[in-house]
């Protein structure tokens, strides 16, 4: 055994001795209470990141279907044709 | 579907509950450690615990197969990091100790964590980690005169290990 780990077995012994007295009786309920609520929301957000999304992909295609931005402009360039 | 969901929150709740009445003495008694509190006058630790075991209820159905200790710890680990500026030491074991040292300290010898797991979990190098745990058990067993907090004596003996 080297000096360290006998130094090392040392402070773990200090360190197991002197446990606190009892655990706090409301530890599992308010745990639970917080948990909850964290839980809670995070699904919140995720159905608000999911709905925003949805609205974002409609109004897109309802954007796409009235500008048509697929179709050919009609030609400005050429001279109207008169006098045939 | 609704059936479902509440069988497995019934679920949850009884295995967390079991959790918690198995390790939440050993868990109190890290987090006193790290906040340096002395054992009979907690509050701050008290509070850590039940902020790492909402974190562990919030992420227990994303534990597969994991070690729940092992995911609490890790939670108790990082919500003190989080903290740490605000945990002066207050007459516990480790209060002449800085936060990062009370933390290597508490996972490498109380909690048993090797050295490279411990490094990892804290983002630092592994020699990094040998010097402060080397720092840090010198600060405990020679602790400095003088109400002056810990100017820690013994560097030179990390690399020995």
């Amino acid at each position: 055994m080297s000096q360290q780990e006998r130094r090392e077995a040392a402070v773990r012994l200090l360190l197991d001795a002197g446990a606190p007295a009892s655990v706090p009786p409301g530890l599992h309920a308010e745990a639970v209470r917080r948990g909850t609520r964290a839980l809670r929301r995070r699904a919140l957000a995720r159905r608000l990141l999911w709905l925003l999304l949805c609205a974002a992909a409609v109004a897109f295609c309802v954007w796409a279907v009235t500008a048509q931005p697929w179709a050919e402009p009609p030609s400005e360039t050429t001279p109207p044709l008169t006098r045939w | 579907m609704r059936e479902r969901q509440a069988a497995q929150q019934a679920r949850r709740a009884r295995e967390f509950q079991a959790f918690v009445a198995g390790a939440a003495g050993r868990l109190l008694h890290a987090a006193t450690l790290l906040t340096g509190e002395p054992p009979d006058a907690n509050p701050r630790a008290r509070a850590l615990l039940t902020r790492s075991l909402a974190a562990t209820y919030a992420s227990w159905d994303r534990l597969r197969g994991e070690d729940p200790y092992e995911r609490a710890r890790t939670h108790l680990a990082v919500h003190y990091a989080r903290g740490a500026w605000r945990h002066r030491g207050r007459g516990g074991l480790l209060a002449r100790l800085s936060p990062v040292e009370r933390l290597v300290l508490v996972l490498r010898l109380y909690e048993g964590v090797a050295e490279e797991q411990t490094a990892a979990l804290l983002g630092l190098p592994l020699e990094r980690v040998r010097t402060v745990s080397a720092r840090a058990v010198a600060a405990v067993l020679h602790p400095p005169r003088g109400p002056a907090p810990a100017a820690p004596p013994a560097l030179g003996e990390a690399t020995s290990s």
